[in-house]
């Protein structure tokens, strides 16, 4: 696995946590059915979970302050659920860091940071067929889309409203 | 019409620009075939049964007579000199070479054009009544909100790996000339009992293995307040949407598996979550919008043109054109005109570069340099004077495009099925053919009256079959073709699918079949009954035993 975020391949100084695990991990990711646990017994703010796409705001929402981060595993690049649960998350307030697990590709770079996500883990064979300049130029790909409060960048509708107020002097 | 402006220019090549680079990964080997799959579908190529096709946006069916040349261009530079006016008001080219897609896209793009999801998982080319801005009975126009969703929609972050296609339709008028029921989601702006203009909003409807009309889930939303609803039905649609079965993965499986009160309560539940941080200004996109199409400027003549009356009078095969293909415009002196694409015997919905060259040039001549396309596969001219309708019936008879049969019985829509598509269990196209040279005798056809026959190749239903007045299934029974026939069904506001009439039939029945619907129909109609409301009064069972051969036992 490799993890690939807006600046480049890093290390990850998460580890996952199986439950019943002895070793001590530093900042682990855990289990959903764990996490209960996981955070009475550990100094909070360092702990991640790791939940299926189709994990509820709900379940999570009550351990946000707790959480520093969420991963969230897609089964496949076209299965888009992942998305919509990070948006729900982002929507819903946590702060966190968003972590995308799976088989995405360089193409869904811009899908994944817009959506919410700060990092990519992609399996090695993904990673080694597709190396970090392919998916930095992906991701970079549209410099300017429609869709307003996806993603840092501007929208195209904001722009125009602020032509319209006369502020725009790109 | 409306003109892209600097951002939405600059959009539409970075997506060129994005594909190119999408189209070199794919051949040096960064991307696998099937990662690359859903980048080129959404991007409107298809692999085909011979080669690949592609898909060109006409959003909501508006074309320029400045476009059309373009497309004239690519057919006969990049394929084989013609191309194919779809049911989704889109353009098909049946043979481009994968390494010459980006440069087509280039050229595309130098007159606002795209293949901007004319395929894939994602939310597609939005279409619209294809006499949007033009007819009488429209509250409102269309058109702006329709691009207003193709500016939203395209390239989404969110919704570009949903569970399947999802197909908008859009239409402000009082009748359904959109198919709206028959779409994944659908608006039409209507009027509250204060007088304003909004959008009721449908969802669940489709055709395809399991076909369902749309329910209605927003009877009045504010103007104003669209896209964060749209965003909220997306929403649930691609986290709750089906992925176990893609038979099962439309929008409408889930609305009819969960009912229409429960979707409704998760998308208002889902809106109360949208935190519209900063929400898009709507009313001024949709004036900027609206602006581009109010653009026209009509001359002002008088409702009734002598000229006109005095060639009807005097021509009797025009008259019996005009008949057909004339539809009434808001602005006095102007007509829409419907262009049939389905010469007697021909492929329905295609053209080849020469017409349509020489129709950009009557576009330009006689329509304000407009072109629609129907989902009927037909083209139109939306704004042309009634004092110069004999002189345009002249050229287009000169150019072969002057088929009296708008609307009748050889107006046939039919997908490309076996001859081009992978996914055909039997022949359309040929089908068609044999149906409009049983049928092609011009007194024949008005006679009959407004009948539509729709073809499909397979059960995705890409043909409109199930609502068809008269609907045509190819499937493959034993390697043979075999051909299920329905009735009944309507794409219009009364939209319903049609009942089965009996067992298939092969190919070669398939004219006397229909021959026998027919004559029923001619035999038991009331003075001036259309075809679909005898079906209505009679019932389906009736012509069931005229389709069997068995009338004379039930009579
Ligand atoms: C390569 C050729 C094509 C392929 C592989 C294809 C594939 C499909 C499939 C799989 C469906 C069923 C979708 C579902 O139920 O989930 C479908 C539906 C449809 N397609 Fe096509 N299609 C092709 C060409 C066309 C053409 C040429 C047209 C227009 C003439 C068209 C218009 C439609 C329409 C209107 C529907 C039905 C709408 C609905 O399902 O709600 N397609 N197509
Ligand atoms: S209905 Fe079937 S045969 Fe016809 S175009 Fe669609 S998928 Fe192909």
């Amino acid at each position: 696995m490799k993890l690939l975020d807006r600046d480049g391949v890093r290390a990850d100084t998460f580890s996952r946590a199986t439950p019943g695990d002895r070793d001590l991990h530093d900042r682990p990711i855990v289990p959903l059915e764990s996490l209960e646990t996981q955070l009475s017994s550990r100094e909070k703010r360092h702990v991640g979970v790791e939940v299926s796409n189709v994990a509820s705001v709900e379940q999570l929402a009550p351990h946000f302050d707790d959480l520093a981060l969420i991963a969230i595993v897609f089964p496949a690049y076209s299965d888009g659920r992942g998305f919509t649960l990070a948006r729900r998350l982002r929507n819903a307030g946590f702060r966190g860091v968003l972590r995308a697990v799976g088989p995405l590709i360089a193409d869904q770079f811009a899908h994944a940071l817009a959506c919410g996500f700060d990092e990519i883990e992609a399996p090695d064979a993904i990673a080694e067929r597709q190396p970090y300049e392919q998916w930095r130029r992906a991701g970079a790909s549209i410099s300017l889309p429609y869709q307003q409060g996806y993603s840092r960048a501007n929208s195209i509708f904001e722009q125009r409203r602020l032509a319209r107020r006369g502020e725009c002097n790109a | 019409m409306y003109k892209y402006d600097r951002f939405d220019a600059h959009f539409v090549r970075e997506r060129v620009a994005q594909f190119r680079d999408q189209v070199e990964r794919r051949l040096e080997g960064s991307l696998t075939e099937d990662e690359f799959k859903p980048l080129r579908l959404q991007n409107g190529l298809y692999l085909q049964l011979h080669a690949y096709m592609l898909r060109i946006a006409v959003p909501y069916g508006v074309l320029s007579a400045v476009q059309l040349r373009q497309l004239a261009l690519i057919a006969d530079r990049y394929d084989r000199g013609y191309g194919h006016f779809t049911t989704r008001q889109n353009l098909q080219f049946n043979w481009p070479k994968l390494v010459d897609v980006p440069e087509i896209l280039d050229l595309l793009a130098d007159v606002d054009m795209h293949c901007i999801q004319t395929s894939g998982n994602c939310i597609r080319n939005v279409t619209a009544d294809q006499f949007a801005g033009v007819a009488g009975d429209e509250i409102e126009d269309p058109r702006p909100v329709a691009e207003l969703i193709r500016q939203w929609s395209s390239h989404h972050p969110e919704f570009s790996f949903l569970p399947r296609k999802f197909k908008v339709a859009v239409s402000g008028a009082a009748h359904d000339r959109a198919l709206l029921k028959a779409h994944d989601l659908a608006i039409r702006i209507v009027r509250n009992e204060a007088g304003e203009a909004g959008y009721e909003v449908l969802v669940g409807g489709g055709l395809g293995r399991t076909p369902m009309i749309g329910k209605v889930v927003r009877d009045f939303l504010p103007k104003g307040e669209l896209l964060p609803y749209l965003e909220a039905v997306m929403r649930v649609y691609n986290a709750e949407g089906r992925r176990d079965n893609k038979y099962k993965a439309r929008i409408k499986i889930l609305v009819h598996e969960i009912g229409v009160e429960a979707f409704q309560a998760r998308v208002e539940a889902e809106l109360r979550a949208i935190e519209p941080i900063s929400p898009v200004d709507e009313t001024a996109e949709l004036a900027r919008i609206a602006e581009a199409f109010d653009t026209i400027d009509y001359a002002r003549l008088a409702p009734r043109s002598e000229r006109f009356e005095a060639a009807r009078a005097r021509d009797a095969r025009f008259a019996a054109w005009a008949q057909t293909s004339i539809f009434t415009h808001r602005v006095d002196g102007y007509a829409a005109v419907t262009v049939s694409l389905k010469p007697v015997g021909g492929v329905p919905g295609d053209m080849t570069s020469e017409q349509m060259r020489l129709f950009a040039d009557l576009a330009e001549r006689f329509s304000l340099g407009e072109i629609r396309v129907t989902h009927a596969q037909n083209l139109v001219l939306p704004h042309v004077r009634l004092d110069d309708l004999h002189a345009l019936w002249l050229e287009l008879a000169d150019a072969e495009l002057a088929t009296d049969n708008v609307g009748l019985i050889t107006d046939i829509i039919a997908c490309p099925g076996l001859d081009y598509c992978a996914l055909a269990t039997a022949r359309s196209i040929p089908i068609a053919q044999a149906i409009s040279m049983r049928f092609g005798d011009a007194v024949r056809q008005a006679e009959i009256g407004p009948l539509q026959i729709k073809i499909s190749g397979c059960i995705n239903a890409c043909g409109h079959h199930h609502v068809g007045h008269i609907g045509i299934l190819g499937l493959e029974k034993r390697g043979q073709e075999s051909y299920q026939i329905t009735l009944g069904g309507d794409a219009t506001e009364n939209a319903a699918i049609g009942e089965l009439l009996g067992p298939g039939v092969t190919a070669q029945e398939v004219p006397d079949a229909i021959e026998r619907i027919v004559d029923h129909y001619l035999a038991r109609r009331l003075a001036d009954e259309p075809f679909i409301d005898a079906v209505r009064r009679l019932g389906v069972d009736e012509f069931r035993a005229a389709f069997l051969g068995t009338q004379d036992e039930a009579a």
